[in-house]
């Protein structure tokens, strides 16, 4: 058998803070050259796990590697692993060119030479000349872009990634979205990104880590998660899916037990399929939601923009394929 | 509805001076400030700055050797005095007095201030706070007094010394020029360490605070770039806790180089400034002399400052 190398290796990883299981028993397998996202809502451990492979945090149980490396007891100047952090940890006494310069300074890279390498990093991350700036002078944007080129001037063999995009505001996020994605694929560095937006993950990712309390739920491909939800947890938290007991989904032509249902596999339909009634609804651009009433059950509903649609209190029939009803594999 | 009940936007004014004082005020900030500070800048320009000057003012006249009078004419006579070698010495020990317990405190302090700044929560932090100013609250010729028996030779740290068997190197010290003496109640060994003890307090504080400002992921990112826990100290957190020591170094420098007290109870019979000034404006009666010894530390910290601000102590502020 030909060894799979791996990028970063968790085996029944735990960090416990007294009481608290920040990280419970992870494994997880990363590989070389992807773009992995660690999903999950805020304290489900991904940012410690994060930290963990950055080497700030040590395991309490369990063993990390790193491209084969054995990353217990490391501490992170000796790890080649970068990270861009939340809020972009820029040092505010040293000049952009100096700050991305920053890593290999410390390594005694001549001044010459860094300061070129800076210049191409920030070439890079598109801000060329922005050197003598100080970082209190630059944008939100640029601010993360800076990190961006701080970390990538080290040629880290893993890139960490931590709520970066958190803070910028929609159109500024979507547009570095799109740039982290291409530039991940052009330097084939593999990135570990941690957020807790599940639009992000789907989007950007290769693949994607779902986690709660601390464990792992799913790992799988954007698709995989998105469609074929394991748990009521990935179900109901990536991308809202309606999650519907055993009665319902026999009544409906499922087999029985819990499923998951995508709001937008939810059609209105004029004449035949279920009586529901029309409970509440939020606009939200090119589709609206609406909250449906089936007998005792309620239910989501995503319809484009544009559909006519009667008045909250009213009855209309809904339909929708039973391929779309998922049997979720642990069952609540 | 429950809103109906309110039938007026707006209440009418409180009536009565102070209501109408506050509208006025609301209305006129402008007025508000000059109200707020003009007490205080009375206080500070006439009292504070004006005595300051008359002070000065005084080190440019002389004193007639002869009759011991006041010459009120302006001379450089006075400050010419200064450079006797007598003087440049008493200068000369100040200045280096105050450097070492400055740069002492700041190595004592640096430690403790990170702790506080970086780990310290809750009660411990409180427990901070009260060791850090508990010293302060009690006498300071107390203190003085009390680390006078402290350093005296019967004293409970030649004792620890003896149970320790280090006598021989507490000897040895003493045995040391400059810095040594018969005890260490009488060297200039017992007076740093009085003076550093006495000071701490005004060095760690700046340094907590400036530490308290600095992000502790700065500190991660630092070591997540490679950088030693030395580099992080030297390039990241230094820098940035300079304006700190900074602060702090002009307490204790400043403090040191005016203080008259601890070196008369503690410390060899060779004078400070604050001695010299003290003997002079006292029963020597030489005010422009005792005027002239206070413009040194003024002038000291002056060119400290200005050294500080140019070699960028202050950019991260």
């Amino acid at each position: 058998m030909t060894h799979h190398m791996t990028a970063v290796s968790f085996q029944k990883v735990s960090r416990h803070f007294g009481a608290v299981r920040a990280v419970d028993e992870v494994d997880l397998e990363i590989r070389p050259g992807e773009f992995f996202a660690m999903l999950g809502p805020s304290g489900s451990g991904k940012t410690t796990c994060l930290r963990l492979i950055a080497g700030f945090d040590q395991p309490t149980a369990g063993h990390i590697e790193i491209f084969g490396e054995t990353a217990e007891g490391v501490p992170p100047y000796r790890r080649n692993v970068n990270t861009v952090f939340q809020d972009y940890a820029l040092f505010p006494h040293l000049n952009v060119a100096d700050n991305v310069a920053y890593g290999l300074m410390v390594r005694g890279v001549p001044r010459a030479e860094r300061m070129r390498e800076a210049a191409s990093a920030l070439e890079l991350v598109k801000l060329p000349g922005y050197g003598a700036r100080k970082p209190s002078q630059l944008s939100g944007g640029q601010r993360q872009r800076v990190a961006l080129a701080r970390a990538l001037v080290n040629r880290p063999k893993v890139l960490l990634l931590d709520e970066p995009l958190g803070a910028l505001d929609l159109k500024l996020r979507e547009q570095m979205q799109e740039e982290l994605k291409s530039l991940q694929k052009a330097l084939g560095v593999t990135f570990v990104f941690v957020t807790h937006d599940q639009g992000e993950a789907l989007s950007m990712a290769d693949r994607i880590a779902v986690f709660s309390e601390g464990r792992v739920m799913q790992v799988g491909t954007p698709e995989e998660i998105y469609k074929r939800p394991r748990s009521r947890f990935v179900a109901d938290f990536v991308g809202s899916s309606n999650v519907l007991p055993p009665d319902f989904v026999a009544r409906h032509g499922g087999a029985v037990g819990w499923a998951s249902l995508r709001p937008e596999a939810v059609r209105l339909s004029e004449h035949e399929g279920i009586g529901a009634t029309i409970v509440s609804r939020s606009f939200l651009g090119a589709s609206t939601r609406l909250s449906l009433m089936v007998g005792g059950q309620r239910l989501h509903a995503t319809v484009p923009a544009g559909t006519s649609l009667p008045d909250d209190g009213s009855p209309v029939r809904l339909a929708f394929d039973r391929a779309d009803l998922h049997l979720l594999d642990d069952q609540p | 509805m429950t809103m109906a009940a309110t039938t007026v936007t707006m209440r009418p004014s409180r009536g009565g001076v102070f209501g109408h004082l506050s509208d006025v005020l609301w209305r006129n900030p402008r007025l508000t400030l000059f109200l707020m500070l003009t007490p205080p800048l009375l206080w500070l320009g006439i009292i504070y700055l004006g005595s300051l000057f008359a002070l000065l003012l005084q080190s440019f006249f002389s004193i007639d050797e002869y009759s011991g009078l006041i010459n009120r004419e302006f001379t450089l006579k006075t400050y010419a005095e200064l450079l006797h070698p007598s003087n440049l010495d008493i200068i000369l020990r100040t200045l280096v007095m105050s450097a070492t317990v400055t740069v002492g405190a700041a190595v004592v302090a640096f430690p403790i201030a990170y702790y506080a700044a970086r780990y310290a929560r809750g009660k411990w932090k409180a427990l901070f706070y009260l060791g850090i100013m508990l010293p302060l609250w009690s006498s300071y010729l107390v203190k003085v007094y009390a680390w006078k028996l402290i350093l005296a030779r019967e004293g409970i740290l030649n004792w620890l010394f003896a149970k320790a068997h280090l006598t021989w190197l507490l000897d040895a010290w003493l045995a040391l020029p400059i810095v040594g003496g018969n005890s260490l109640s009488v060297s200039h060994t017992g007076t740093f360490l009085v003076f550093l003890y006495v000071w701490l307090p005004y060095m760690i504080l700046p340094i907590q605070a400036a530490l308290e400002r600095v992000p502790a992921n700065l500190v991660e990112a630092s070591a997540d770039l490679g950088a030693s826990p030395r580099q992080t100290f030297t390039k990241v957190l230094l820098p940035l806790a300079l304006p700190g020591v900074i602060a702090g170094s002009i307490f204790t420098f400043s403090l040191t180089m005016g203080d008259y007290i601890i070196p008369q109870i503690v410390g060899t019979s060779r004078r400070f400034i604050g001695q010299a000034v003290y003997a002079h404006q006292g029963t020597a009666g030489n005010i422009p002399l005792a005027a002239a010894f206070t413009v040194v530390p003024i002038v000291v910290m002056g060119f400290y400052l200005w050294f500080a601000k140019r070699r960028g102590a202050f950019d991260a502020v």
